[in-house]
């Protein structure tokens, strides 16, 4: 019972953290129809900004925080305006094909950048546990800050979705964007917000992920990435509610896989998530079916 | 129409082409004017044209994305290793079942999977092929993660370039004849090939185990080629370079494969050492082909020497066309 | 005797119901005409018989046969159809389009296909010189090399018509084949059409709005509106008929509609 539950805590963190960059998967994809290939880069990105805020600025957490979200906000709209935007009326392939290319080339030139080493992230908060039942339940005060930020960013996106003018006109292009530009919205500027919305929670995730682990390197993003996009069609891509619920899933079935069974699966597991999602029910748990016009 | 006679003579002469280039670079290399070092790189080019031209198939005339070509080159990589490392069996037998192994392999990945279509299809195929490293991953039989290590080395220029010939012409004819227009018409318009009275989701299977046959060959004669074989050799990030290959030289086209399969593997020869370096190349390669000229070098068009020497005349033999 | 019977077909998309106990009778050899308001369902039933959908329903019997749930079954029991939106295989040339749907009655296997035996060659060369002669009964064995995107527009459509031929059918379904058309080449539609049925000794059913089209050409004519059939009769029967009338007067624009579909609107 001990083991589970504490397994059950370390899925919610690391789950918190698949559901903030599943959000933006689930976004771009509803508004552009595209895997964003590098978007677990763009979250690689964040945490870097992170860690060199924090340990060579010796900014706070707050300061840090934001810092990497403007930076992993600005390449997020830059990427979308050099690489996809050019492609957006062309095959859904190509675009994906270009997206492969950004990741590659943001892992890459990472590796040449930052050099492949392993950093160690700044102890931001000093590691605490609190217990609580008699320690059936222990958690620690970094879980902690990732369950308090990820609802806050969550909260937050809910709020500008369905409260703002920009959130409106997001629901509506990715509804029927060409209607939603008929009726004066400007789609360029709503696919850009929206990149810079996804960016900028992947950046949260990343440093979270820095304070989590306490460990990050260029190739951070690329597992975390594709098992956030796993989450995102768990829960039913586009769909907001289902990226959150689709990331804790995730993070809980992997803290147990790798708890109970061997860690050497834990891969293999969420792929097999995904295959069986896709072939069941592409649409994911909370999505609806529609047909095919022909 | 080309009459039968010319069709014959045609082939005796290509025939001839391949024997004397063959020959040429046996020579060379027997003579050490081509030292091993170029000897590793050509045959590491053979292989990669088979890997290409079989994806290209799949991805580039029958329009269906796949990301999981490593894993069927694992596949073929570790059931040959285990035929001929494991069971002392000849080479030959070990190069037709890695293809047999990973054409059925293809069939069962193909048959649920090919019902998704663009990026879904791209992701779940990208899915099967982690999954297929995780079980070689967690099999002690051959090696978990180290992997096995010892395997004869039978590749060489001979078996490559006639591996390679075999699988370009193979395919090619398979595109020019029925059963290939039929995977083409999918890649145009799926709907409307069904209304032909086109069973899609058989076509699809078809191209995607022929192509999985011949990656798992590709990945028979790269287990014999380096002595050792790891499952992390063969994880997605294989599958990309591959794909590289074929986005680069064009979807759709066989010589354009070829040839961005010499390119990117002399590009990997002179930045051995240099590996973030090379991936960056591709990389690049990979958004400025899609952003300038999505249609690759090649496009859907093939290169063909009769063409080359008569210009303006149309040739039904050589030509896909 | 008929060749397609279609009983008390209904079909319901999502509570929808598309179509309501729908009874369509097609003799062999008979030209018939199927008209009806914008979504009066006609296109639907189109999908019904070929197999793309499935009547929620009733049933679809063909030459003896309850038709497939798979389109391209349908395909091979001799029925073929061309598309409201033409949907060419574009970036091929207009010889490959007609090839591609010959397949059903391609003469090698697989095995020679790899191998090219004499067996793929003789098959190929008799491919080519039956696309080469359907080309010919459409005027397009000219442009038998050129990419079907760059024919003008009538003659996609003239193309999609001798690719469905090509699958050797039984029953010809034409959604809107003078759909684009300026009346010159409507006329000359009207004349394929007939020459086509005469010719191939097949069955057509044809969806159009071009009224003068369909009352020129068809022998029969089924009206839908709202998803049911609401008459049934010779052309002369067809105009006299009251419902028709209010059906269309109801819908006023039918002049307008035709004026754009000139126009290439469509």
């Amino acid at each position: 019972m001990k083991t589970f539950i504490e397994q059950l805590i370390n899925g919610l963190s690391l789950g918190s953290i698949y559901a903030l960059i599943a959000l933006g998967y689930t976004m771009v994809y509803g508004i552009m129809k595209l895997i964003n290939f590098a978007h677990g880069d763009i979250y690689m990105v964040g945490a870097f900004t992170g860690f060199f805020a924090s340990t060579y600025f010796h900014l706070g957490f707050i300061p840090s925080l934001l810092l990497a979200m403007l930076v992993s906000l600005i390449l997020g709209v830059t990427i979308e305006r050099v690489a996809y935007r050019p492609l957006r009326d062309k095959s859904k392939i190509s675009i994906l094909i270009t997206a492969i290319g950004v990741s590659l080339l943001l892992e890459n030139g990472g590796i040449i950048l930052l050099s492949p080493q392993v950093r160690t992230y700044p102890q931001i908060f000093k590691q605490h546990m609190y217990s609580f039942f008699n320690g059936i339940i222990t958690i620690s005060n970094q879980q902690i800050v990732i369950f308090v930020v990820s609802i806050i960013m969550m909260v937050g996106l809910q709020l500008i979705i369905y409260k703002t003018k920009i959130g409106k006109a997001m629901r509506a292009v990715s509804t029927d964007p060409d209607a939603a530009r008929l009726m004066g919205v400007n789609v360029d500027r709503t696919v850009s917000f929206t990149f810079a919305i996804g960016s900028a929670l992947a950046a949260v995730a990343g440093v979270l992920v820095g304070i989590y682990y306490n460990s990050i390197d260029p190739l951070m993003g690329i597992m975390p990435g594709l098992k956030a996009f796993i989450a995102a069609v768990l829960g039913g891509i586009g769909i907001i509610p289902g990226a959150m619920v689709g990331g804790l899933l995730m993070g809980v079935i992997e803290a147990l896989v790798s708890g109970y069974g061997s860690s050497l699966y834990r891969d293999g597991v969420s792929f097999a998530i995904l295959i069986i999602i896709l072939l069941i029910k592409p649409t994911g748990l909370f999505g609806k079916n529609i047909r095919e016009k022909v | 129409m080309i009459k039968l006679k010319q069709i014959l003579k045609n082939r005796f002469l290509i025939f001839l082409g391949l024997l004397a280039f063959y020959g040429i670079i046996q020579i060379l290399l027997s003579t050490n004017i081509l030292n091993d070092y170029y000897e590793i790189n050509i045959v590491l080019m053979g292989i990669n044209i088979i890997l290409a031209v079989s994806l290209n198939l799949i991805n580039g005339f029958t329009g269906q994305f796949s990301l999981g070509h490593a894993g069927f080159m694992s596949i073929g990589a570790y059931t040959s290793a285990i035929i001929t490392y494991k069971l002392g069996l000849p080479f030959p037998l070990a190069l037709l079942v890695g293809g047999v192994s990973a054409g059925i392999a293809g069939i069962l990945i193909g048959i649920p999977s090919l019902r998704l279509k663009g990026d879904y299809l791209a992701i779940t195929t990208l899915g099967f092929g982690e999954i297929i490293r995780v079980i070689f991953l967690n099999t002690e039989y051959v090696g978990g993660a180290s992997g096995l290590s010892g395997i004869p080395k039978y590749t060489n220029w001979t078996w490559v370039f006639w591996m390679a010939v075999i699988t370009v012409v193979l395919i090619r004819n398979f595109i020019n004849s029925s059963y290939g227009r039929c995977c083409i018409a999918i890649r145009e318009d799926e709907t409307a090939a069904e209304s032909m009275g086109i069973n899609t989701t058989f076509y699809k299977t078809l191209a995607f185990t022929i192509g999985a046959f011949f990656a798992g060959i590709g990945g028979a004669l790269y287990a014999h080629n380096f002595y050792i074989i790891q499952p992390e050799t063969f994880n997605f990030m294989k599958s990309f370079d591959i794909l590289t290959m074929v986005v680069l030289g064009g979807l759709g086209s066989i010589t354009g494969s070829i040839l961005s399969a010499i390119f990117l593997t002399f590009v990997y020869a002179v930045l051995q050492d240099y590996a973030a370096l090379r991936m960056v190349i591709y990389s690049l390669l990979l958004i400025i082909v899609m952003l300038f000229r999505p249609e690759g070098l090649m496009g859907t068009k093939e290169f063909s020497l009769k063409k080359l020497f008569k210009k303006g005349e149309k040739s039904s033999e050589f030509t896909v066309n | 005797m008929s060749l397609l019977s279609i009983k008390d077909v209904s079909i319901d998309f999502g509570g929808i119901k598309a179509l309501i106990d729908v009874n369509i009778e097609l003799e062999k050899g008979s030209l018939t005409g199927l008209i009806g308001p914008n979504g009066a369902g006609k296109s639907t039933v189109f999908n019904i018989i070929t197999g793309i959908y499935k009547p929620t329903s009733g049933k679809v019997i063909f030459d003896g046969k309850t038709i497939s749930q798979k389109p391209y079954n349908n395909t091979k029991l001799g029925i073929a159809r061309t598309f409201q939106n033409i949907r060419l295989f574009k970036n091929l040339t207009v010889l490959d389009n007609v090839k591609i749907a010959q397949h059903i009655h391609v003469q090698y296997g697989l095995f020679s296909s790899f191998l090219q035996y004499k067996k793929y060659l003789d098959g190929e060369k008799s491919q080519d010189k039956q696309a080469m002669d359907l080309l010919k009964i459409f005027n397009l064995d000219k442009h038998a090399l050129n990419l079907a995107k760059n024919l003008p527009y009538g003659e996609q459509r003239r193309l999609e018509i001798a690719r469905a031929l090509a699958t050797k059918p039984k029953l010809l379904l034409l959604d809107e084949p003078a759909a684009g058309m300026n009346p010159q080449e409507t006329k000359e539609l009207t004349d394929t059409i007939r020459f086509i049925r005469d010719k191939f000794d097949i069955t057509i059913l044809l969806i159009e709005h071009d009224m003068s089209l369909v009352m020129d050409l068809c022998e029969d004519i089924y009206v839908m509106n709202y998803g049911k059939i609401i008459a049934h009769g010779t052309p002369d029967e067809i105009k006299k008929n009251p419902e028709v009338i209010a059906a269309y007067l109801g819908e006023e624009d039918i002049d307008e509609k035709e004026i754009l579909s000139i126009e290439g609107g469509a």
